[in-house]
């Protein structure tokens, strides 16, 4: 490295710096001449020479400095210098590389996330020619939605399917299970339901062997099938895919027909298909299902506006001919006024996005924040540094180097400073990212995300470290060069005051800091505080020790007319299991994300309610108390008086009179749901619905064995409560296996399922709370460093005031006043800006105001206490300046 | 100092000199500025210099060394193609400068 070095420095710049000596040289020895022939002796011509000419190397400087050549060169001599500089002060470089990369990786981290849930497009060919067609508004709950991506109903993809003349190619798709192995041993994996279009309109070229096609889409058993390339890697041993291919699926031997390439996940951001089928289509497909998800790729001058415009024109016609049977009239008109209409659907569909997008987005601004308080840091360190080296700038300045070339060889030391952070920071930004995503699994739902860093990742990366350069490096660079350098030279390190004006930037920055840190900290306070509302926010029901079971049983073909007994065998069966403390079936379970209503008229009001159907010991299981009234029985079924328990949100909205047992409740008629009257009979108090931040809605809960018989389906939940969880599910699992050969079993812990609900939460409260105290952190450790600053530049100024009869404590009080005014100073901007800020975070707080006064007083004090903490030490040191001593030094 | 406001001033006199002179090095430059002003513009080495250097990168005067008639090396300059044009070009805003400056300062 030395001799390459050397090798180069000796090329080039030696030579062009010998030739322009030489010439500088040539021109004395011509005046030399000149002043000898005019009569002076040879001391006086020379002398007079050099009088003129001044300092040869400075001279020197300033004509190599416009040789561009050399510009480069000289550049590379200040890489060296800097180099040179970090060597010798490693504690220095390494404080300041660490905070980039924490500050850069982290803000990175967040940036990457964001970019693989929002920005980045599908891996497909053209994604920006791909749109998705949905009713305008939504279908207002009307029907059943399978997901909350499905827009179509079976019959509506069919009309659609043959009209799509703004669109080259259409496809239709839904996510469903896929159930693989042995009927003993099998698991569900992640299907993807397409249409033949699909892959072809995406424009997937197989990996192996072939895609599905339209033939494809036979009959409604599953026969063929398309692997991910993760499943067919891990669970095929990635064979090669041959016509005889074939998994255990849906017990049943299924042909695989090909694999797709590595980058194409399905179209949900977030998740990752493992099995692709062919859709089917059913004899007699149900109109008011809404259950698949449709796209096309725009044909060429079709624009979305354009294709929008063709399917509000083509809607009257396809909502007329694909209303649903069994709906009243009312529900009819509305159905029949949809209109569909085309969105840009070139980076797929995500949960993610309508969940965390504007979490993400005030944890960037957070991280944001971070990196601009250690940038305060940085620069304040650079400053002190900068002062410290004022007599070598002044040296080198009187020494002729120009100011731009001192203000460069700055700016470069900073730059290089941020470029390692940048480098070290998008390092460690993959990782990051990866822990975050980790952190928003639920028990029932892994994450799979591309973390990748794309060029969007990488100029990110590259605009923070230029950002924070500029910002830590411009200042001080700027402020060493503006120094006089006889002033500098002459107080050289023990000014007696210091410059005031250098003094009041390094003060505005702690107060920035102050500030900045303020409304960290009251965000972490809100997000923190928001979180533990919602973890001790009572639902009204029991959560402990509840287990929920769904159960399935369509292999074994019950008539509908007896599915309800053969329920309520399976629920008899549970609950004598023993261990089993309480049973109960429902069709909804609460927080399970499923909901379901009807359209109800009490008396001359009228609007929508939740509508549950559950067994008699279902408000017992669940902890909920009746208020009024009389529980179900088992002799509520269908040959007697229909019957309702409603909750006291019901009673607010439909009912005025005093006394609500013995009122009629109209349900509307809709398909398999024919219209119904029933009777209040009970009421229970108002218990959480779906959603632990929804305030409960209206709800009304029907005996389950009066649930309509076209209704019936094959399947049941039920909820168990007992003392061992895990010992119970295993011993319902086993009895009714043994008792109901077939059946299905699905088992999940309810508390943890409330629980899920709150990741984003607690992913909220736990990044917010850290980089909160990271900030304050930062903080207490610029002002002890400004402070420490200070005192050293004004050493001599206190040993005076002391030999001239200041106290101790006086000189302590001068140094803490200056600390304390910074503080108050920022603590006001601080809680100016946080009341501004707040505010974005506002839908995502529970149970909290942005303006809390309780929170910015908390952030405030937690401030101050730090400050003063801080600034403490510096003040004692102070105070123990040996008056003697720091003159002598003078 | 206003360095940049000389500057082009300072470039119209090198190129002009050299024009006039042909081929010259850096002291007959000097010499001859402050012969033919009648010692009205003396320019000094530290603008000169680094003025030819820039000049030499931008294409405007080429350089080769060679003896002077007293017998000492020395980089000789002369102006190029482009340097020619430059002169027409600057001569031309020379005059413009000065009718502009007469201007104001005629102006009562």
């Amino acid at each position: 490295m030395g001799l390459f070095r050397r090798i180069l420095s000796l090329g080039r710049r030696a030579r062009m710096e010998h030739e322009i000596d030489a010439e500088l040289h040539a021109h004395m020895a011509m005046c030399i001449d000149q002043n000898m022939a005019e009569g002076m002796s040879r001391e006086e011509a020379e002398r007079d020479a050099r009088l003129r000419f001044g300092s040869p190397t400075a001279m020197r400087e300033r004509v190599s400095a416009e040789d561009a050549a050399l510009g480069i060169e000289s550049l590379w001599l200040d890489v060296r210098a800097a180099l040179r500089v970090f060597v010798k002060s490693p504690g220095f470089s390494l404080v300041v590389v660490a905070t980039l990369t924490l500050g850069i990786g982290a803000n990175t981290a967040i940036f990457e996330l964001l970019d693989a849930v929002r920005l980045r497009a599908l891996p497909v060919a053209k994604p920006n020619e791909l749109a998705e067609l949905r009713i305008d508004g939504g279908n207002h709950g009307l029907g059943v939605s399978d997901s909350q991506y499905a827009n179509f109903t079976v019959p509506m993809w069919r009309e659609v399917k043959e009209h799509h003349d703004p669109f080259s190619g259409i496809f239709a798709w839904r996510t469903g299970d896929v159930q693989v192995g042995n009927p003993n041993q099998s698991r569900r994996v992640n299907g993807l339901e397409v249409s033949g279009d699909f892959f072809s309109v995406l424009g997937i070229v197989p990996l192996q062997g072939r895609l599905i096609e339209p033939q494809d889409e036979t009959g409604c058993q599953l026969s063929r099938v398309v692997a991910s390339y993760s499943y067919w890697k891990s669970q095929m041993g990635g064979e090669p895919i041959t016509a005889h291919t074939t998994i255990l699926a849906e017990r049943r031997s299924v042909q695989v027909l090909g694999v797709t390439p590595p980058s194409f996940f399905g179209i949900i951001v977030g998740s990752r298909f493992d099995l692709a089928y062919p859709t089917c289509t059913p004899p007699h497909p149900r109109g008011e299902v809404f259950s698949y998800s449709v796209m096309g790729r725009l044909k060429p001058g079709w624009t979305l506006e354009r294709a929008s415009g063709y399917l509000y024109s083509l809607s009257p016609g396809l909502f007329a001919k694909t209303a649903p049977d069994g709906y009243s009239s009312e529900e009819l008109k509305a159905f029949k006024e949809f209109r569909l209409a085309a969105y840009a659907a070139g980076a797929g569909v995500s949960y993610l996005r309508d969940q965390y997008n504007s979490s993400l987005e005030i944890l960037l601004a957070i991280t944001g924040l971070v990196l601009l308080i250690a940038c305060a840091n940085l620069a304040n360190l650079m400053l002190a540094r900068a002062s410290v080296k004022n007599r070598e700038i002044a040296i080198r300045m009187a020494l002729g180097a120009s100011r731009g070339r001192i203000l460069r060889q700055s700016l470069l030391e900073s730059a290089l400073l941020a470029t390692c952070g940048a480098l070290l920071g998008a390092g460690v930004a993959q990782p990051l990212s990866r822990i975050l995503v980790r952190s928003l699994d639920t028990s029932g739902n892994t994450i799979q995300l591309a973390i990748m860093a794309d060029w969007r990742v990488l100029l990110f990366a590259a605009a923070a470290a230029i950002s924070t350069c500029l910002i830590f490096g411009t200042l001080p660079a700027l402020r060493s060069t503006a120094a006089e350098p006889v002033a500098s030279l002459k107080t050289g390190e023990r000014g007696v005051a210091g410059n005031r004006e250098r003094f009041s930037v390094q003060r505005a920055m702690v107060i920035t800091q102050i500030a900045v840190s303020m409304v960290l900290l009251a965000g972490a306070l809100l997000f923190v505080r928001s979180y533990r509302n919602l973890m001790t926010i009572n639902p009204g029901i029991r959560e402990s020790g509840i287990t929920v079971g769904y159960f399935g049983f369509p292999s074994m073909h019950i008539k509908p007319e007896n599915l309800a007994a053969y329920k309520r065998q399976i629920e008899d069966d549970v609950r004598a299991i023993p261990g089993i403390e309480n049973a109960a079936a429902t069709t909804i379970v609460p927080f399970s994300g499923a909901s379901w209503g009807h359209t109800i008229e009490v008396g001359s009001l009228d609007g929508p309610s939740r509508f549950t159907y559950v067994s008699p010991s279902f408000f017992s299981t669940l902890g909920i108390p009746l208020l009024t009234g009389r529980n179900f029985t088992e002799g509520d079924t269908n040959d007697n008086p229909l019957v309702l328990i409603v909750n006291q949100a019901f009673l607010r909205k439909y009912v005025s009179a005093p006394s609500t047992l013995g009122i009629q409740v109209r349900v509307r008629p809709e398909p398999q749901y024919p219209a119904r009257t029933y009777q209040i009979v009970g009421t229970i108090p108002d218990t959480k619905y779906s959603d632990l931040r929804e305030d409960p809605p209206a709800q009304a809960f029907v005996p389950i064995a009066q649930l309509p018989v076209t209704a019936q389906g094959p399947g049941m939940g039920i909820l168990f409560a007992s003392r061992d969880p895990a010992a119970a599910e295993v011993a319902v699992w086993r009895m009714l296996g043994q008792q109901h050969p077939g059946i299905q079993m699905q088992f999940l812990d309810f508390q943890q399922g409330i629980l899920d609900q709150l990741v984003g939460d607690r992913m909220m409260a736990r990044l917010s709370g850290f980089f909160g105290v990271l900030a304050a952190v930062l903080v207490v450790v610029g002002l002890h460093g400004v402070l420490s600053y200070f005192l050293a530049r004004r050493r001599s100024e206190i040993g005076i005031r002391m030999a001239l009869g200041a106290s101790r404590g006086r000189v302590v009080a001068a140094m803490l006043r200056s600390a304390s005014l910074m503080l108050v100073v920022g603590l006001v901007a601080g809680t100016l800006l946080a009341l501004l800020a707040t505010r974005e975070a506002s839908t995502l707080l529970f149970g909290l105001k942005p303006w809390d006064p309780g929170t910015l007083v908390g952030a405030a004090a937690l401030l101050a206490v730090v400050t003063m903490v801080a600034s403490l030490v510096p003040s004692m040191r102070a105070a123990r300046v040996n008056p003697i001593e720091s003159l002598r030094a003078e | 100092m206003a360095k940049n406001d000389l500057q082009g001033a300072l470039d119209l006199l090198i190129l002009k000199t050299l024009s006039q002179l042909g081929s010259m090095h850096g002291y007959g430059i000097v010499m001859h500025i402050r012969r033919v002003s009648d010692e009205l513009l003396i320019v000094e080495e530290g603008s000169l210099y680094p003025a030819l250097h820039r000049m030499e990168q931008n294409g405007w005067v080429r350089a080769s060394w060679a003896i002077t008639d007293f017998g000492r090396k020395a980089k000789w300059y002369a102006l190029t193609r482009a340097g020619r044009e430059q002169l027409t070009s600057r001569e031309k805003n020379w005059t413009q400068v000065v009718k502009g400056v007469d201007a104001i300062l005629r102006f009562a």
